[in-house]
């Protein structure tokens, strides 16, 4: 058996989960003057998935989710500045910087639920922002941090003008932080997790570990966002306050809503569509671009809970 | 001892602000649980409208403030009736991104009506210059800010703790299903409270102009403190968030005074760290 029967066996892989993944490398040939926003997407839809397992999973409503992204941006930045600019270490620091930050976090946030938990999960973000608008000599502060230079990777692949290297580069390492979120969600950790989403004091009741699985999901959700913001911070090879903004907080919870939330792809498609139709129409008039967001995320609620692919699932049903 | 003062000074007036902003949100989600991310889209339309009447139409600022007063309130129960109402007993997560939604949408009509750059603040002659208390003479504006406040506070709580209408809406927080089951109309006083809450936070938009700049980022902004005076305050109470709110002013007033180079940095954390001891807020309800 070939590794990749035996890696489509051990998943249940279903023909239709190929499917993005037929699109992202078709978009690499068919769209070759656009990989530097399809490397934006890929990061996109990366922070997205990661956003999916505490939102969507786990059931914790944070709107501070830029926090891990823009620790794992400034981590790696950093890094790449200061101590060496080999991606893929920069990479990890990024993930483990963001990992620590959302563990730390998560053992004060996840006491509280409600409103409480949501100021939490701002206030989060706003002290690192604050943090990272202060520290100066560190993180360039509001002028943002540059002079990253950032090796070839593997010493071989080295990042081009036209961002090839790059859409790659981002679209691998999507697709192995993929396969660890697929399988993640499909193991009994997982299903104990939409348990805890589904009735909290029914898991307590049984015995399950409610605070510490939420701890370790977040914390590994934490990871995965800093990678995300990792991989932006060396295919830019810039990182700004912006990072650590409300409004990429809100913009990718949206991102999420719009595709669908707790189904693993529902960041694929919200991401997707999001920053295509942004990248359209937003050039025309960016104002009544938040406008419109604004407007369809309230109809959305009222009338189409489940997102895209929520509305997809209604049609083929019928 | 001078820095000391004006940092109380500075901070009371702050307090002020943030309580009066923060006040009506405290009450909505203790009353109906409603998770109301736009409350400060009401404190920034109360901006708006004062600052355009006073710079603009020449309007008085008393009137200014109270046509904000009128017409926020009058706005946010037309939103209460009309979308508000169909998400009670939502989950979580749908009312927050309802709310975000309102957001975004405020947030760009006030972008494209004012622009993106904050609005000048005219003060009336009386209320500017300085006020000369004999030992120390202090900024007239925040002088009158606090008194102001102290007013607002002493008519909310005349309000809630001695009229009728006060007695419903503790009850009704208190335990709402017990309340309606002796005869007291919790929707319509539910209406009546978020217009009064959203009234009051359109006032302190307006009378904090000063303080919390008028932007299109207001309500993104400044969110995490309105959130934070709540949390910390403890839901559904009057005195609570009082407490949160003055220590978030002098915390915040002496942070930014005394380490200006760390900023607002240590009272997220102390918030934070306050939150670990008290999670249900200072006077909470668990």
């Amino acid at each position: 058996m070939s590794p990749v029967d035996t890696l489509i066996r051990r998943h249940r892989l279903r023909a239709v989960e190929l499917l993005p993944w037929a699109i992202a490398v078709g978009a690499y040939f068919a769209f070759a003057d656009y990989l530097s926003l399809g490397s934006q997407i890929l990061i996109m839809i990366l922070f997205a998935l990661s956003l999916d397992l505490v939102l969507g999973y786990a059931g914790i409503v944070t709107l501070g989710h830029s926090a891990f992204f823009g620790v794992g941006a400034y981590a790696a930045g950093i890094y790449a500045v200061r101590v060496s600019g080999e991606p893929l270490s920069g990479l990890c620091v990024g993930a483990v910087a963001a990992a620590a930050v959302g563990w730390a976090s998560g053992l004060v946030i996840l006491r509280t639920h409600g409103l409480t938990l949501l100021m939490l999960t701002l206030a989060v973000t706003s002290l690192l922002a604050e943090a990272a608008n202060k520290a100066n000599f560190l993180t360039g502060g509001a002028d943002g941090l540059q002079g990253m230079d950032i090796d070839p990777i593997f010493g071989v692949f080295r990042f081009d003008l036209f961002g090839r290297t790059a859409y790659l580069y981002c679209l691998v390492v999507l697709f192995l932080a993929w396969l660890f979120a697929r399988r993640l969600v499909h193991s009994s950790f997982g299903r104990s997790l939409v348990g805890i989403r589904e009735n909290t004091a029914r898991m307590h009741a049984i015995g399950s570990p409610v605070r510490r699985r939420l701890l370790t999901i977040y914390t590994i959700s934490a990871a995965l966002a800093g990678i995300a913001g990792a991989l932006l911070a060396q295919t830019t090879q810039f990182v700004g306050l912006t990072v650590l903004g409300f409004q990429r907080s809100g913009e990718i919870v949206i991102m999420l809503v719009f595709g669908g939330i707790g189904r693993l792809y529902g960041a694929f498609v919200g991401a997707g569509v999001y920053m295509i139709a942004q990248d359209q129409l937003a050039k025309l008039e960016p104002v009544f671009w938040y406008f419109w967001i604004g407007l369809l995320l309230v109809l959305l609620v009222m009338f189409a809970r489940g997102g895209l692919l929520g509305l997809l699932d209604r049609l083929l049903r019928r | 001892m001078e820095a000391l003062i004006s940092i109380l000074f500075h901070g009371l007036a702050y307090a002020m602000i943030l309580y009066i902003v923060s006040v009506g949100l405290s009450v909505t989600m203790g009353l109906m649980g409603f998770v109301n991310l736009a409350h400060g889209v009401f404190a920034m339309a109360g901006g708006y409208v004062t600052v355009t009447l006073m710079n603009s139409y020449a309007v008085p600022f008393a009137l200014a403030l109270l046509a904000a007063f009128v017409v926020v309130a009058l706005i946010s129960v037309i939103l209460e009736r009309t979308l508000y109402a169909r998400l009670y007993g939502a989950s979580e997560l749908d009312q927050v991104l309802f709310t975000i939604g309102l957001i975004f949408m405020s947030v760009a009509i006030v972008r494209y009506l004012w622009g993106p750059l904050a609005q000048p603040v005219r003060l009336p002659a009386a209320l500017s210059g300085m006020l000369d208390l004999g030992f120390r003479s202090f900024p007239m504006y925040r002088s009158f800010l606090i008194v102001v406040g102290f007013v607002l506070i002493a008519l909310l709580w005349l309000g809630i703790e001695r009229t009728t209408f006060g007695a419903r809406l503790r009850a009704a927080v208190d335990n709402r299903r017990m309340a309606e089951s002796v005869g007291i109309d919790t929707r319509r006083l539910f209406s009546l409270a978020f217009a009064l809450g959203s009234g009051l936070a359109a006032l302190g938009g307006g009378l904090g102009a000063d303080i919390l700049a008028i932007y299109p980022g207001y309500a993104t902004e400044y969110l995490v403190y309105f959130l934070m005076v709540v949390a910390i305050g403890g839901l559904g109470s009057l005195r609570g968030p009082f407490v949160a709110a003055l220590l978030l002013g002098f915390g915040d007033t002496a942070c930014k005074y005394l380490v200006p180079e760390l900023g607002a940095f240590f009272v997220f954390a102390a918030m934070i760290a306050l939150l670990l001891w008290r999670p249900a807020g200072l006077l909470g309800r668990a």
